[in-house]
């Protein structure tokens, strides 16, 4: 983390320098992009769902590389988390769906709160499990990880299937997030904005543990140098533990959203999203959290501008992105000290 | 003789021969044996399959990367032909060409996306392959124009591959030589050659270079190989012989499309046979091959059954639904990853070292 924040004790230590080149990409390439699209609501609309489109990507990506800077695991199967917190959220939304038809926002907000809430303590408890069973045999080992995740995520989707059954789900946004806020001449969907907020919420939070709280300055720690934490007395495997679960549910949590926002389910919902989140990470540089939210921003403000401009080459946006800030830093945006 | 055809590399065990002469035999003899265009078609999915997953085998089992971007390469090989036959019009040349211009392009793609990640971790690598592969599999799903989009191609083969075309007007053991059979051998005799290639790369100085990288690249390196080199030899090498998968696979169905070609299904498959048959056998593709195309054809036959007998308890009649085979597939992937890593082929080596090493 380069963003580390001073405190009185270490004030005479060198400041750490901070990287603001990345930072500056987001804005300026919205800025760029304004000539070319050419009329200001257009570039409103498309500049707040690429926003809220990387919200929720940041959100399933954030998990993903958390866990891999800090156990150097990378889990090919994060989708079904994304999956099955999509999948639980419905256990919540369709049968209370007067709740979510109705017409008051506080309803709405309930139920979509518990549908989240519910989401991430089953995905968070998967986590777990899936730590226990599935990746702490193979620690250290990159091939098997590799193979065993996958394998994990075609049994988990197998399982929502025998679960949920294998059609699609249709899962209708509640009444009042329906629609969108005119301003000026922009439309601004509301559940746009709702999932910026989310996000935002989320990235603060994360960001605020991660600076200022003590576990999050072992989880720091950790991603600089695991055994020296451990060579302090420190259990780093409650600390793994504890950071697979709460990726896991950050992933569920984004999968609630995402399948709102799609508004319909089939179970291969995650695995969909896995590229997406992985050219994140790599963009972001794999362990980076900060890395990961300017990547997950990046990434669909491309893809929205791309689609309006040249409807082709969005197809392939994501990879030319990649490649492009590949060849400006290989390591990613944020690379991690140790890899 | 048999050694030098197979390098070699004998099965090593009287089991695994027995069951790999079981294999060859019957898709030697499957024309002759079964009946009916669908089990047919079983043997020549067969056939594709064990060239196919040997190819991926080179790379996984032999020099520890994981790649997604293998079907990619077999679409290329389906997709190249398809288009060549499609504007061509039925003929050998279209072939030829659409044979040579795919494995360039293929080429071209290993030997770039090799040298752009191939020096980095295997985990870089993996998650930059399947992003160019679903990038690619995008690509051809949408651009309609060139490559009939989702509907795919159906294209015309040469006269001679055309199941009209008879050969001979007799019928050999109630068999009419017709185009079907023609095509059927020409899938065998190919898939039979490129297997005994590869298996002559794995057991030269090269495929050993290959295993020291996978078992300790820095030692590797450290001896002198360069590793990136060799890998993206590797890496090219497999992308090659899985175009060639492809090139038959199209000439087998008289069609392209996306589906068939280039899903994600068929890697996660390639990864379940490999790792089923035993990684860093070649002998392991042919097994595994052989198997999970029986298991994906009839396995789903048994379990409708338990399906239907089951269907007074609601969980468990879905949990044997025939469209859950895969997640029984599934699991015994994760099985066999824990607990025999080098699948079938090596269990039953092991099997026969244990004996060799009790005898006095």
């Amino acid at each position: 983390m380069t963003t580390t924040q001073m405190t009185l004790a270490d004030a005479e230590l060198p400041k750490v320098r901070v990287d603001i080149l990345p930072l500056l990409i987001v804005p300026v390439l919205a800025l760029l992009m304004l000539p070319l699209v050419g009329s200001f609501p257009t570039w409103v609309t498309l500049t707040v769902a690429g926003l809220a489109m990387g919200m929720m990507v940041f959100m399933m990506a954030s998990g993903l590389t958390l866990i891999f800077g800090l156990m150097d695991v990378l889990n090919f199967g994060h989708g079904a988390f994304v999956s099955v917190g999509a999948f639980t959220g419905t256990l919540v939304l369709l049968p209370m769906k007067n709740w979510v038809e109705a017409d008051s926002v506080l309803m709405n907000l309930s139920v979509v709160g518990l549908a989240i809430v519910l989401a991430m303590v089953v995905t968070g408890l998967l986590g777990w499990a899936f730590e226990r069973i599935i990746i702490r045999p193979v620690y250290g080992l990159h091939l098997k990880q590799i193979l065993i995740t996958m394998g994990g995520m075609i049994v988990a989707e197998q399982l929502i299937h025998v679960i949920w059954g294998a059609e699609q789900i249709p899962l209708p946004l509640p009444e009042t997030f329906r629609g969108a806020f005119i301003i000026g001449d922009a439309a601004l969907e509301k559940y746009r904005l709702i999932a910026v907020c989310v996000g935002l919420t989320v990235f603060i939070t994360m960001f605020l543990v991660l600076n200022r709280t003590k576990v999050g300055l072992l989880i720091r720690a950790g991603v600089e140098n695991g055994e020296m934490v451990e060579a302090l007395g420190y259990r780093i495997r409650r600390l793994f533990v504890g950071v697979f679960m709460a990726g896991s549910a950050l992933a569920g949590l984004g999968g609630v959203m995402w399948g709102l926002y799609k508004e319909t389910l089939t179970a291969a919902i995650g695995g969909e999203m896995t590229v997406l989140v992985f050219i994140v990470i790599i963009i972001g540089g794999l362990g980076s959290v900060g890395g990961c939210f300017i990547g997950a921003m990046l990434v669909a403000l491309v893809a929205n501008y791309a689609g309006f401009l040249a409807p082709k080459l969005a197809l392939v946006s994501d990879i030319l992105l990649m490649v492009t800030i590949l060849l400006w830093r290989p390591q990613g945006l944020y690379p991690v000290a140790k890899r | 003789m048999l050694r030098t055809l197979l390098s070699g590399d004998l099965p090593r065990s009287r089991m695994l021969s027995a069951t790999l002469l079981v294999v060859f035999i019957g898709l030697a003899l499957a024309p002759f044996v079964v009946s009916g265009a669908r089990s047919l078609n079983v043997a020549a999915t067969i056939c594709v399959f064990v060239v196919l997953v040997a190819s991926y085998d080179l790379l996984l089992g032999y020099t520890g990367v994981v790649s997604f971007a293998h079907t990619m390469f077999y679409g290329i090989g389906a997709y190249g032909v398809g288009l060549a036959l499609t504007g061509m019009g039925p003929s050998w040349t279209a072939i030829a060409v659409g044979t040579v211009g795919a494995l360039l392009v293929s080429l071209v793609l290993a030997l770039v996306i090799g040298l752009f990640s191939l020096r980095v971790r295997a985990i870089f690598y993996a998650m930059i392959t399947l992003a160019v592969a679903s990038a690619f599999a995008v690509l051809a799903s949408q651009l309609s124009d060139f490559t009939g989009g989702e509907d795919g191609l159906t294209f015309k083969v040469p006269e001679l591959l055309q199941p009209s075309f008879h050969l001979l007007e007799a019928t050999i053991m109630g068999r009419a030589i017709d185009g079907k059979l023609i095509t059927y051998y020409l899938l065998f005799f190919s898939a039979l050659g490129l297997f005994l290639f590869m298996l002559r790369i794995v057991n030269s100085p090269f495929g050993r270079v290959l295993q020291a990288i996978r078992e300790n690249d820095f030692r590797a390196e450290a001896l002198g190989y360069r590793t990136v080199i060799y890998r993206t030899l590797a890496n090219c090498l497999s992308a090659l012989i899985a175009t060639l998968a492809g090139v038959l696979m199209a000439l087998w169905l008289r069609y392209v499309g996306p589906k068939t070609m280039l899903s994600f299904e068929i890697m996660t498959d390639i990864l379940l046979i490999v790792v089923i048959g035993g990684m860093g056998t070649i002998y392991g593709a042919l097994i595994g091959s052989a198997l999970f195309i029986l298991a994906q054809n009839y396995l789903q036959v048994l379990m409708g059954q338990t399906s239907a007998a089951l269907s007074g308890v609601p969980f468990l009649a879905n949990l044997f639904h025939p469209d859950r085979w895969l997640l029984w597939l599934g699991v015994l992937f994760v099985l066999s990853v824990y607990f025999f890593p080098t699948g079938i082929v090596g269990k039953l080596r092991a099997g026969t070292l244990a004996k060799v090493d009790r005898r006095p």
